[in-house]
């Protein structure tokens, strides 16, 4: 069944894959992202055979009501309608639950790498603790395989953070600190955008995020820090 | 049914009783009162607003069908999607729905009219002067632009100075009166309004959906209205409820607001739930499988959607344990939806289905609403909530469940009902066509909007770049929406044919086994000429014999007397019939109200704080004058209701429907007080710049004298009923009452003098919210305790009138509670801030 299913995804995927910008949550580029897209594809599949079921069940509730024997509301109402929905939501509650524990509860991680994100009409400034009080704005740089925990938060009105192609979006909120861990498998480039309507200038709020090869995410802040354009862009490879 | 002895002929009873519920013709055509009449009117003015909302959306669809779009701008877009989102919201699917209750409910109950068809009149106007504000506003390019949901701090009067977002406050706010309204008059008609022998448990299913839907309304549109008018109070006189930099919080506003906003999903799938069940038997030839277990369920599901309102905020940074009991519970609401959909199907196996136009849109029904339930119960699944929520998959999901749940059934409610509206056939040549376009052009706009969210396009942009990726999907979403667009075209043209030109259809063309088919159709004013004894469950009835019968006057109540409109109350329960409920006549008060409130929105919308008091006071006249024109000064004999039997005028026994209309509002008017407690808690514990550098202090001496003056106000109402009842004077009791509730406010007053700066914090601002809502209740008091007293003294009541002083006795009760609660909230507030209490 996996097999398939993962089959069936790809197809999916390839068919999609001309289609899918940076923006793209079905095209994972982190561990996070990558979870919920199988959750998604979990979740399409499922459906669409309990959407056919149902179909099915009212099709021949209309024309073949002998099938569901003397009394077709037992098999129905009881196991339609109760005990079957009652075990795919437990399942699906639960899954969903301790995937949601891996990633948005409490990090065992000791790895930690913080930035802090503020959003305000109508830019991201994001600020790197510990790197000579660097600042940039729209433009964010993490080090690709190192999870990142976001401290986000707004200045004026409610803004959210989100780089679909890495994981869930968390809302910027004046007066609170809301926060996220989210890693870049590879070094590359993904798009960011604001994803709560935060006025007239929300469609064009919007940032990007470079993830640079680990080893070189120093000496790339060091010199953002000194003022210099990094040398080496990930996105500028051939 | 026993024949009545002394019996009319079936014209002359019918001229009778059209000459006393006959809406005038000409200008009194706005004095209706008539809940056919009215009916019709809200389901017209609903359509007429839905055809405003789908205007905009088709603005939405051009402005997206191509990237780089440059239709319209930011600013004109964010009216556009704000107000197809509010319209379609609370001037489309709320109205709409209580306009097909307002016109089926007393049919399907056996009852002449509506408990309280001044109430209904007055929400008409109320939802139509309300809508117009929005409406005109819109044309003068000042439309609210800040999102249907109105989250602060972008409309808060540092974001969005400008007029809009207080059209969207007050204007809806003006509108959620015809809901509430609505809500308490469909409880108090479903509860007492039955024909006699119709025991609960025999109720039409339908009876039971609105029954239920009202109470989610009496419980879910308080919070609403409590935040709109906090934020308006933010907005005109900066008390800084929701300020994040004055010890207010954004996410206050959020709570109430979802915790109106999700069960109002149900509030508005519910009653078209309702009608599903209606039609599925008649088209199945079978009763409803599962009647009960339908019931238990749709209970279930109006506990549970009050559960669920955080999973709308589940990214506003939530911890992830307690999100995920939100996300178990918005998981679980779908078992009970489960069970209807195949208690419906189910209904169809046991029986020997039948196709026809309404069965069609069902179909459409089935397929769109699940579609829209299955991905309901993704998006409550927190991981992927995280990555879909604020996209343009939660548009795509939302518009599944609310046009399957909703457009569809009433769509196949409309081709239904349709031949009891105007008494003619459709001949179905549009409706097939009309169908396939609205439900293919639905699927073709909505279904592939799914994949254009999870490719990563938030909510609410104008326009996105082509290197996005978007541009097919968003134009094949485009396409779709011109197509379904068209197919409303032809509905509507269908509908006005049929009108027009449709064949005359029989009385009851479906075979339907419910009591509405028992009218004339199209129904006379009084839609009953006597009202029916029910024997059986109420879906098992044979309306072609009965209406025959019910027009000879078989039924109760098959005369006319004293020139009163008639209808039988019974106990709520077991139907035995317990008074006759006699109902006003046609008038204008309900307009002239509408219109004062009207004023005072309009005045409050263009800052005239000071003139607003003056349509203040003539709607407190008015609504005097309504209260004026019922009653009598003599006690009446019991009154002879036909079948042999007897019954009191409603004025005369101990809980008519007024008693229990004031018991709701109560009901509806503890979920506010409750509300405005909780955010002051909420604010304590969760906002930032707590406790404030100078809190507001509580005078305790004053606050004290209010609390001991309204419970000794509350005390001495209760003892004027007592002295009543025994035959004696209430007059110096109600007096007593009236100046102690003087007192109280005068103590209130002095406790909000108290607080000399309420801008400066949300604890301040809180203390006199909380303080204010009290001595609001205490002025109210006054107002009941004068036309009490009024009331004594010019000979309304007795020993056996003791309605009026009951009615304003509920009210002191309450008041006395309310007052004692906001108090030791606000000396609470006070000290819990660190403020002195004095
Ligand atoms: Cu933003």
């Amino acid at each position: 069944m996996p097999g398939a299913r993962r089959a069936a995804a790809l197809a999916v995927s390839l068919l999609f894959a001309g289609c899918a910008g940076d923006h793209s949550t079905l095209d994972p580029a982190g561990p996070s992202a990558r979870a919920v897209a199988t959750l998604w594809w979990i979740m399409l599949g499922g459906s669409a055979v309990i959407f056919a079921a149902t179909t099915a069940a009212l099709v021949l509730a209309w024309t073949r009501p002998r099938i569901f024997g003397g009394d077709p509301s037992r098999p129905l109402v009881l196991w339609g309608g109760l005990i079957l929905p009652s075990v795919i939501l437990v399942a699906l509650v639960f899954a969903a639950f301790a995937l949601g524990e891996r990633m948005i509860g409490r990090s065992g991680s000791t790895d930690l790498l913080r930035i802090e994100a503020e959003g305000r009409r109508w830019q991201w400034e994001f600020r790197y603790p510990g790197a000579g009080g660097l600042a940039t704005i729209d433009t964010l740089h993490v080090p690709a395989g190192r999870e990142i925990e976001f401290s986000v938060t707004s200045t004026d009105v409610i803004h959210s953070f989100w780089v679909p192609r890495l994981g869930g979006k968390i809302d910027a909120i004046p007066g609170h600190r809301n926060t996220i861990r989210l890693l870049a498998d590879t070094p590359g480039r993904y798009g960011g955008v604001c994803a709560e309507f935060c006025g007239t200038g929300h469609t064009v709020m919007r940032f990007e995020v470079i993830a640079h090869a680990a080893e070189d995410y120093d000496a790339v802040l060091a010199r953002l820090a000194a003022g210099e354009a990094p040398e080496e862009m990930p996105g500028d490879r051939p | 049914m026993s024949a009545n002895p002394d019996m009319i002929s079936p014209i002359k009873l019918h001229k009778e009783l059209a000459r006393l519920w006959d809406t005038p013709p000409g200008w009194g055509r706005f004095s209706a009162v008539n809940h056919t009449v009215l009916g019709k009117r809200f389901i017209i003015a609903a359509f007429v607003f839905f055809s405003i909302g789908g205007v905009l959306a088709m603005l939405i669809r051009a402005q997206l069908a191509t990237s780089g779009s440059a239709f319209v701008g930011p600013e004109i877009y964010g009216q556009i999607f704000t107000m197809h989102g509010s319209i379609m919201m609370f001037l489309f699917a709320i109205p709409m729905f209580e306009g097909f209750a307002i016109y089926l409910l007393p049919k399907l109950l056996g009852a002449r009219d509506m408990a309280f068809p001044r109430l209904t009149a007055f929400g008409f106007w109320c939802y139509i002067f309300g809508g117009s504000i929005l409406i005109v506003a819109m044309l003068a390019g000042v439309a609210p632009d800040g999102g249907w949901f109105m989250y602060t701090p972008l409309n808060s009067g540092v974001y969005s100075p400008g007029i809009n977002a207080d059209v969207w406050l007050l204007g809806i706010t003006f509108v959620e009166i015809s809901a509430l309204s609505a809500a308490v008059e469909i409880i108090v008609s479903v509860l007492k309004l039955r024909a006699p022998g119709m025991s609960i448990d025999r109720m039409p299913i339908m009876a039971w959906y609105l029954l239920i839907t009202a109470f989610m309304m009496l419980f879910g549109f308080p919070p609403l209205i409590l935040g709109s008018v906090l934020l308006e109070l933010e907005r005109a006189f900066d008390l800084p409820f929701f300020d994040p930099t004055r010890g207010g919080d954004s996410l206050l506003w959020q709570h109430l607001f979802w915790l109106f906003g999700h069960p109002e999903v149900y509030i508005i799938f519910l009653p078209a739930a309702g009608a599903i069940s209606m039609m599925i038997p008649t088209f199945a030839r079978h009763e409803l499988v599962g009647y009960r277990t339908i019931i238990v369920a749709v209970i279930a599901v109006a506990f549970l959607s009050f559960g669920l309102w955080v999973h709308h905020m589940f990214t506003v940074g939530i911890p992830h344990l307690a999100l995920s009991f939100f996300s178990a519970a918005s998981g679980l609401v779908a078992i009970p939806t489960a069970i209807q959909i195949f208690a419906w199907i189910a209904t169809i196996a046991h029986g020997r289905p039948r196709f026809d136009v309404p069965m069609l849109y069902l179909g459409g029904f089935f397929v769109v609403f699940i579609i829209g339930g299955l991905t309901g119960v993704m998006l409550a699944m927190v991981p992927f909530n995280f990555q879909a929520h604020d996209t343009h998959f939660v548009v795509a999901h939302m518009h599944y469940v609310l046009v399957g749940g909703f457009v569809f059934p009433m769509l196949a409610a409309a081709y239904y009902w349709l031949p009891h509206f105007t008494g003619r056939t459709s001949d179905h040549r549009l409706s097939v066509p009309a169908f396939w376009m609205i439900f293919g052009g639905f699927n073709l706009t909505f279904f592939l909007m799914h994949l254009t969210g999870l490719l990563g396009m938030p909510r609410r942009v104008e326009t996105y770049p082509m290197e996005a990726k978007w541009d097919w999907l968003n134009l094949v979403s485009s396409i779709g929406g011109f197509i379904m667009a068209i197919g409303f075209a032809l509905f509507v043209l269908d509908i006005v044919v049929q009108a027009r030109f449709g064949m005359p259809a029989r009385r009851n063309p479906w075979q339907a086994r419910t009591l509405e088919w028992a009218t004339a159709t199209p129904p006379t004013s009084y839609g009953f000429a006597s009202l029916p004894l029910i024997e059986d469950r109420a879906d098992r009835l044979d309306p072609e014999k009965l209406g025959p019968a019910l027009a000879r006057g078989d039924g109760y109540l098959g005369f006319t007397r004293n020139g009163w409109m008639e209808t039988l109350g019974v106990d709520m329960v077991t139907a035995r019939p317990t008074e006759v409920v006699v109902l006003p006549r046609s008038t204008f008060l309900p307009l002239w109200t509408a219109l004062a409130i009207g004023s005072f929105v309009l005045c409050l919308l263009f800052k005239f704080y000071w003139l607003s008091l003056l349509p203040v006071a003539v709607v407190v006249v008015l609504f005097l004058m309504w209260a004026a024109a019922t009653g009598n000064r003599e006690d009446t004999p019991p009154l002879d209701i036909g079948h042999g039997q007897s019954a009191e005028v409603h004025w005369q026994v101990e809980r008519p429907p007024s008693w229990w209309a004031m018991t709701f509002t109560l009901a509806a008017d503890g979920v506010v007080v409750t509300s405005l407690i909780f955010s002051a808690l909420f604010l304590r514990v969760v906002a930032p710049d707590w406790p404030p550098a100078t809190a507001a202090a509580a005078p305790t001496a004053a606050l004290a004298l209010a609390v001991i003056a309204s419970i000794a106000a509350a005390a001495a109402g209760r003892f004027g009923v007592g002295r009543l009842k025994a035959g004696a004077s209430p007059i110096a009791a109600q007096a007593a009452c009236l100046l102690l509730h003087v007192v109280a406010l005068a103590a209130l007053a002095a406790g909000l003098a108290g607080i000399d700066d309420a801008t400066r914090h949300a604890q301040a601002a809180m203390l006199a919210a909380v303080l204010g809502l009290a001595a609001l209740h205490v002025a109210i008091g006054i107002i009941f305790a004068g036309f009490g007293l009024w009331r004594a003294a010019n000979g309304y009541v007795s020993p056996r009138r003791s309605l009026d002083l009951r009615i304003g006795g509920l009210w002191h009760d309450a008041t006395a509670v309310i007052v004692l609660v906001c108090v030791v909230s606000g000396v609470l507030l006070a000290l819990a801030a660190g403020g002195e209490v004095w």
